[in-house]
Parts: C-alpha cells; structure tokens; sequence
C-alpha cells in the first residue's frame, strides 16, 4: 500500500504523494527563514537602540558609506533575484539549459555584489573606519563614532556571509541541473533555495536604507 | 508466556552502525534519551558538589574560583544539554509520529543531523569543563562575561551549536504535525502532547535564532571589543540582557509545555477519564507560547531597565499566569470523579500537580515589582525555578518516561522499587528546594561561596534533602537498566490507554504500524470504552 | 500529473510579472535614493522603512510567490515579524525612557567610576543617554 517507489522514484517511504513531501519541504523552509528573519532581527534591534541614541552621530557616520556603491548593490540583488526567478520558472517548464543560464547568472550577480563589498570593506580598512576597539578614524563628529561600523560591519557581514552560502547551493544546483537532475516533474531544490535567495534579497532591501540612506 | 521476539525497531537492522546512522524517529529518540540521561548525571553531580559545599559557610571542599564555575557548569548543562532537549527529543521524537499515525517525522535526516549536532554542541560544553569552565553563571551576563580568563567563549560556542539542534528539532516537529497526520486525524482530535510539542516548536523557531545572535555577538565583543555591551565604549551592558532573555525567556516555556502535554495525558489515562477541557487546554498551550514572547524583562526589573518598561513587564507577566491556572483546573476537573488508578507515571503526573503549582504561585511574587526587588538573585529566586523546572518539567518526564518506557523496550519495570524511588525523589526535593525559599525570603544571595552562620542550619536541611533525592535518581537508574535486562515482557496496551502508540506492538515495528491507521473515535473517549482493571496482564 | 486545488505550489506565474516586479523594484530604489536626498526631519526614516517595506512586499508576494501560495507560507512569515517587532518595541521600552519616570535614576551613581574614565572629552550625556 505504500510503496511508491514504482511511480515516484524520489519519493521517501513516510510520505504519501509527491504532492505531500514537496508541501513539507516548502513549509520547512519557510520556518527556516522564520529562524533568519530572527537572527537577524537581533541586529535590527541594536541597531534601533544605537541609532536612537546617537542620531547625529549616526548621520555622520554613514556619510563615510558610499551612496552609489550602495545603490549598485542594490540593483545588482535586485536583478539577481529576477534571474533566480526565471531560473525557477524556466525549470517549470522542463526547459533545463535555460535554467542553467538563469543560474549562472545569478551566481555571477551574486559575486559582483561580493566585489563591490570587498572594495567598500578595503576602503574602510584603509581608513580605520573598524568596529569596536579597532576603529582609529578621526573626522566623525558624535560620541562613540566605531558604534556604528560595529553595526555596519555586524550586520552587512552576516549578509555576505549569507550570500556566500547561496552561491554554493546555487553552484550545486547548476551543476545537478545540468547533469538533468531536475525537471518540471521534479525541481523542489530549485524552489528552495530560490525563496532563501530572495529573502537575502529582502534583508539587503531593509539594509540599504538604515545604513545608507539615513536622511 | 514467552512468544518468539518479533523484528521490531531495537533489533533489526542490528549494529552500532546500523544506529548511528539511523533515520528512524524511535532510535533517535533512544539516541537523544541516553545523551541527555548523560548530560543529567553530569549536572547532577555538580549539583551534588555545590550543595556539599555549601554545607559550610566558609572555605571548604574548593576554593571560591572554582565554585563559580561549578555553579555555571551545572546550570549551563542542566539548561542547554539536559532539560531543553529532554521531552520533545526523546519522548517528542519516539511518540509524536506514532500519536498521529505517520510512520516517520517529515524529515527523517533532519531528525538525525540534530542530534549529531547536539553532541558536536556537547563536546564543546565539555571540552569548556576541561578546560576549567566558564565562572560567569550560566547567564554570561556582560560586562563580567567578556573580561573574566574562563573559559566563556567555547561553552557559548557550545550553546550556538546546540541552538540549530533544537531548531531543526521544532521545524520537524511543526512540519511533521501539519502534514503527516493520518486520514481523519483532524486538528481538534490530536492527542494534547502533540498540541503542547507544537507550541514548543513555534517557540523553538522564533525564540532561538535571538540565542543565537546573542551568542554571536558576545563572542565577537569578547575576542575583539567591538563595544555594543561595554559602556566604556558606548555600548550597554543592560542591551546583552534584553537579547539573552528574550530567548530564555520563551527557553522556560520550551521546558515546561511539553510537560504540561505530557501531564494532560497521564491524568485522563490514569483517570480512566474523558480529558476535562480539551479545547481550554490545547488553545492555553498556544496561548503559553505567544505570552512568553513578552515578558522577558522581569528577570531585568533591578538591572537598570526604565520603570516604564518593568511596570509593562511585570503587567504582562501576571497574564501568562491564566493560561497556565487553566491548565491546572481542567487538569483536576478531570481527576475529580475519575477511576485513579495510582501507577508510576500517575505519581510523577501527580507530584507536577502539586509541585508546578507551587513553583507558578512563587512566580507571582517575582513578578511583582516590590518583591521582586527584595527576592532577586537570592534563593527564593532559585527555589522558584527549580520547582518550576524539577518539581514541573523532571518530574513530567520522569513521568512520561515510566509512561512510555514499556512501549519504548517492550519490558515492564519494577513498580515497588520504582514507588521507593518517587517517594526519595518527591521528598527528597521538598527538602531540598522549600528549604531555599525560606533561605531566600530571609536574605541569603545566589551564586554566593561564604555566608554569613545565621543559614547555615537551612543550608544543611537543603543539603540533606538533595543527598535524598540523588538517592532517589540512583534507585530510579538501577530498575529502569535492570528492567532491560531482566524485565517481564509488557504487552502492547498496559494502560489501556487510547492514543495511537498503543494499538501497535511494545516495541513497536520499524514502520510503526503494519497499515495506516484510519482516525474515526477520540482519543480521549473512555466514557465510550468498559472500565478495564488496572494495570498489565 | 496536477490535481485541481485552487491554490497549488505549481502556479507558473507569466514572464511579465517577473519582470514588472523587477522593474518596480529597481524604480523605488531610485525613488528612495532620491527621497534621501531631501531633508524631511523625522519622517526620512519612516518614508525610507516604508519603500522598503513596499518593495519587501513586491519581493515577497511576487518572487518568494505568495501571493499564489497557500495561506499558510504567509502566515508564518507574518508571525516572525510581528515577533521581531515585539523585540524591538518593548526593547526601546526600557532604552528610550530610563530616567523618564525618576530623573535620579538616570544619573551615574559614582561619576567617578572607572567606567567612565574613557569617554571621548565631547561626551557630555550619561550612559545610554547618547544624543539626547
């Protein structure tokens, strides 16, 4: 009575359709992403609390963060998560080349968003804009100015590595994809790890202002 | 009468292999119940160590150094590796499939991956011990957790780790409930453990991650003083406070609503009686689980928060008290006119009633503003939770432990030894914990070495009180490994009770039940089931 | 192969409305660039949160699909960040008003305190009263 594995080769022996075990995979990472909504909500919070009480200093500060590479930034997530999309729709569609494409391009926007952190990181190294105990700039008027690379650092590294995390998932599932692992029958990884690369997205969307674009 | 022992999920696939890497609930469930008894006899015995201690108010036994980290370890590893994993890993992982008749949870690798992970989280705690652990309290609270030599930075890595273990264990779980449920288990049919281990989870999900964070952040600030916690730089030492009791806050009720599911059952089994309220009860769980999200300033109320925030803390406080008091009622609404049949598990069911009572109504003096500024960080403080934790979670377990255990090992345990045992236990904690309230109520600081003579007499009482209840723990291990060994079969029902567990083997084969079970009676219905004699053939 | 439910997680969703999410997306980022750039006092960060929040949304229903999904995805989402506010409401509680009630209170104890012995010369304010 329960053995699918005729029908449904993928299917594992505790469920009882197709239908089902992809619903349960779906749901379990939307609690996955519940659990990084709160993760990062803790640096939201400190966030909150050290801008309430310093907001000049804040203001000063984030002057040191440039507007433009933040603005690419957040173009280029933007369009990553368009190309994440239509890699999902393309498999949908049992169109397994296309969404290679998609993937890849994904992948290479993903990384272009690592460049341009990387020469943001460098420049505030080289000018000893660091968080805590590290910081030796001199020009930020307010108290306490390394307050806020703490949190720039603390919040938009827990990003990247985010994003690190992605494009390895994403590597393996272009490699799985191409080797035809997936297919409009078949293609919940694919989802998965779309709706965990749209939510960093997400958090870069909330990022950009508070750090960037304090008024 | 021995019939030929059937392949059931203890003795087939055979091999240490076979178990280590396992993606059967039940096995995990033993896998987790061996590592958390292990976990239990470590603490333990470090709270053995405080309590000889404090037989004497001045130097003896260690120096003062060592004490605090004796007390941080035995909390660290009472919190982390024994009491949050205990129900819904062991007992949560081994019934929870079969009370809604799935064969399995819905993410069987999952499942076991948390349980590696656990013991990776496990190693760092004790490889922490090794190297002297951290003095801090279990706590860690900044600014004396970043400056102190200990060794914080491992035990809170072990934390960090052992954090993902318990949220892929609610994500299971939630998942698991909302999709694997048998034809015609509908929402209001399923058993009130699996109600309470789903408001666990939801608290597992959300309240973690902030754990984690926390953990993160107080690592970062020790090895490189980025400053958020240190008011020399700007931080807030009170800030570490608000993000480490927001998650142990909502930690406490990850302890008790699974004991609370587990008391629910007990009590209509061994009533022999419809369950009283069942609605009340499984929607209190819920209720439990969203109020706790909201409270956790109380244990902050003379750290410096803003009285705008204690007096909205401790309002909210006294509300998480009426969930919990519906509890209560509908429990001895239920036992009122019921068949009590007093067996093991009963007894434990039982002392919770008591015992939790006490620790909740104590909660009410912490939560009032006044008092609370007079009993924090003295032993009313800790007497409050160990009533709350032992005298409510332990014992639930210990109850659901005795409950299940025939169906977990198909064997029955000794019940004359096992009454001996609760009588040590029940006892030997009352002495023990009441004695600390009196100790508290009167002055005497937590976490203290030295002490003035006037508590001596007290701290003597509690002393003698744990040396009864660690008697108690040993005779409770002796007949539960002897019954493996040298235990009378027990059949597939000796409760006569009637969630799904039941109607399948002791133990229970590998696919849990030979076919998917249909739902069509309630599982509570004994008014629609003869009165049977009690106990087992 | 697909059963009939109204909502399905197979709900293949026209190229158009990938691409217009897209292309609204990369619109309000501009507008928020521009918005920045203004000086509207107090309410910067709230028109600021609230392009975030809309196009949060956009990513949400659209790209993450739930929108299509069954209600149950969003729901949970929800209840995370009802949480997080929960967090960072009652958090600002206590940061925002110690010494409200009682001034005394928001005075250190011993100003000669080693802890404050480091603070920059410009620093006026007590502790966690930063720029007020």
């Amino acid at each position: 009575m329960n053995d699918h594995s005729i029908n449904h080769p993928g299917l594992a022996h505790h469920f009882s359709t197709p239908q089902q075990q992809k619903e349960s995979a779906k749901l379990g990472l939307w609690i996955f992403l519940v659990t990084e909504v709160l993760l990062f909500g803790g640096l939201f919070v400190a966030y909150g609390v050290f801008r309430a009480w310093n907001p000049e200093m804040f203001y000063n500060a984030h002057r040191s963060l440039n507007v433009f590479l933040g603005a690419l930034n957040t173009v280029i997530l933007i369009s990553s998560s368009v190309t994440m999309a239509l890699a999902i729709r393309s498999i949908q569609l049992d169109d397994q080349p296309k969404t290679v494409r998609f993937l890849i391009a994904t992948i290479i926007l993903a990384a272009a968003f690592l460049v341009v952190k990387y020469f943001e990181y460098n420049h505030k190294i080289h000018l000893g804009q660091l968080p805590g105990k590290f910081y030796t700039f001199r020009g930020i008027e307010g108290t306490n100015p390394h307050l806020f690379f703490t949190i720039y650092f603390a919040m938009t590294g827990l990003h990247a590595l985010h994003i690190i995390g992605g494009m390895s998932v994403l590597i393996w599932l272009t490699l799985k994809t191409s080797r035809g692992r997936f297919s409009a029958e078949y293609y919940t990884p694919v989802e998965l790890a779309g709706l965990y690369w749209h939510f960093v997205d997400l958090v870069w969307i909330y990022l950009f202002p508070l750090l960037y674009l304090i008024g | 009468m021995e019939t030929a022992i059937k392949n059931n999920y203890l003795n087939s696939p055979r091999g240490i292999l076979s178990w280590l890497t396992t993606l059967d609930h039940k096995r995990i469930g033993i896998l987790y119940l061996a590592s958390v008894m292990f976990s239990f006899l470590l603490g333990g015995i470090f709270a053995l160590l405080i309590r000889i201690k404090l037989l004497v108010p001045g130097e003896f036994l260690m120096s003062a150094e060592a004490y605090n980290r004796v007390f941080t370890l035995h909390g660290a590893i009472m919190i982390f590796l024994f009491i949050i994993p205990s129900i819904p890993a062991t007992l949560g992982n081994f019934a929870l499939p079969m009370m809604i008749g799935a064969r399995d949870v819905a993410f069987p690798r999952l499942n076991l991956a948390s349980w590696y992970i656990y013991v990776a989280g496990a190693v760092f705690a004790v490889y922490s011990m090794v190297q002297g652990g951290a003095d801090t309290g279990w706590t860690f609270y900044t600014p004396y957790s970043t400056m102190t030599t200990s060794s914080v930075i491992s035990m809170t890595l072990g934390a960090f780790i052992l954090g993902f273990s318990s949220i892929f264990t609610g994500l299971n779980f939630i998942v698991t409930i909302h999709k694997l449920r048998a034809p015609g288990l509908t929402w209001f049919k399923l058993p009130l453990f699996v109600w309470a281990l789903y408001a666990t989870a939801i608290i597992q999900i959300l309240a973690t991650p902030v754990l984690g964070i926390t953990l993160l952040l107080l690592i970062l600030e020790r090895a490189f003083s980025i400053g958020v916690f240190n008011p020399a730089m700007g931080g807030d030492p009170v800030l570490y406070q608000h993000f480490f009791w927001f998650y142990s806050h909502p930690a406490v009720y990850i302890m008790i609503l699974p004991a609370m599911g587990i008391v629910s059952e007990l009590v209509s089994v061994f009533s022999h009686k419809k369950i009283f309220g069942y609605k009340a009860i499984a929607f209190s769980s819920f209720g439990i689980a969203f109020i706790s999200f909201l409270v956790w300033g109380h244990h902050m109320f003379t750290s410096g928060q803003s009285d705008l925030a204690s007096m909205i803390f401790s309002f909210l406080t006294f509300l998480v008290a009426i969930p919990s008091g519906i509890k209560v009622f509908n429990w001895l609404a239920t036992l009122y006119k019921g068949s009590i049949s007093f067996e093991t598990p009963m007894l434990y069911g039982l002392s919770f009633l008591f015992l939790f009572t006490v620790g909740g109504l104590t909660g009410m003096f912490l939560g009032a503003l006044a008092t609370d500024v007079h009993l924090h960080d003295t032993y009313f403080i800790v007497a409050h939770f160990h009533y709350v934790m032992f005298g409510g979670t332990v014992m639930a377990f210990f109850g659901g432990l005795h409950y299940w255990w025939p169906k977990i090992w198909g064997k029955i345990y000794n019940k004359t030894w096992a009454l001996v045992a609760w009588l040590f236990t029940f006892v030997g904690f009352n002495i023990t914990f009441f004695t600390q309230f009196i100790l508290g109520s009167r002055g005497m600081p937590r976490r203290y070495y030295s002490y003035p003579a006037k508590y001596e007499g007290l701290h003597e009482i509690s002393t003698i009180g744990s040396i009864v209840l660690g008697v108690g723990m040993l005779i409770m291990a002796i007949y539960l490994i002897a019954s493996l060994f040298r235990g009378r079969s027990a059949p597939a029902n000796p409760w006569n009770a009637l969630t799904l567990e039941w109607q399948t083997d002791s133990p229970p084969p590998t696919a849990n039940f030979a076919a998917t079970p249909v739902v069509t009676g309630g599982f509570y219905d004994y008014d629609k089931v003869s009165p049977n004699p009690k106990g087992d053939s | 192969m697909q059963t009939a439910h109204p909502k399905t997680d197979n709900h293949i969703a026209p190229l158009k409305i990938y691409l217009g999410t897209g292309a609204a997306l990369l619109f309000l980022t501009a507008v928020t660039v521009a918005l920045s750039q203004i000086s509207l006092g107090g309410w910067n960060v709230a028109v600021a949160l609230g392009i975030a929040t809309l196009k949060a949304s956009l990513v949400a229903l659209f790209f993450m699909h739930l929108l299509y999904d069954k209600k149950i995805y969003l729901t949970v989402f929800l209840i995370s960040v009802v949480f997080l506010g929960v967090f960072l409401i009652l958090t600002m509680f206590d940061t925002m008003e110690r010494g409200t009630m009682y001034e005394i209170l928001a005075e250190p104890i011993n100003p000669e305190a080693v802890i404050y012995q480091n603070q920059p010369p410009d620093s006026a304010a007590p502790i966690g009263q930063g720029g007020h």
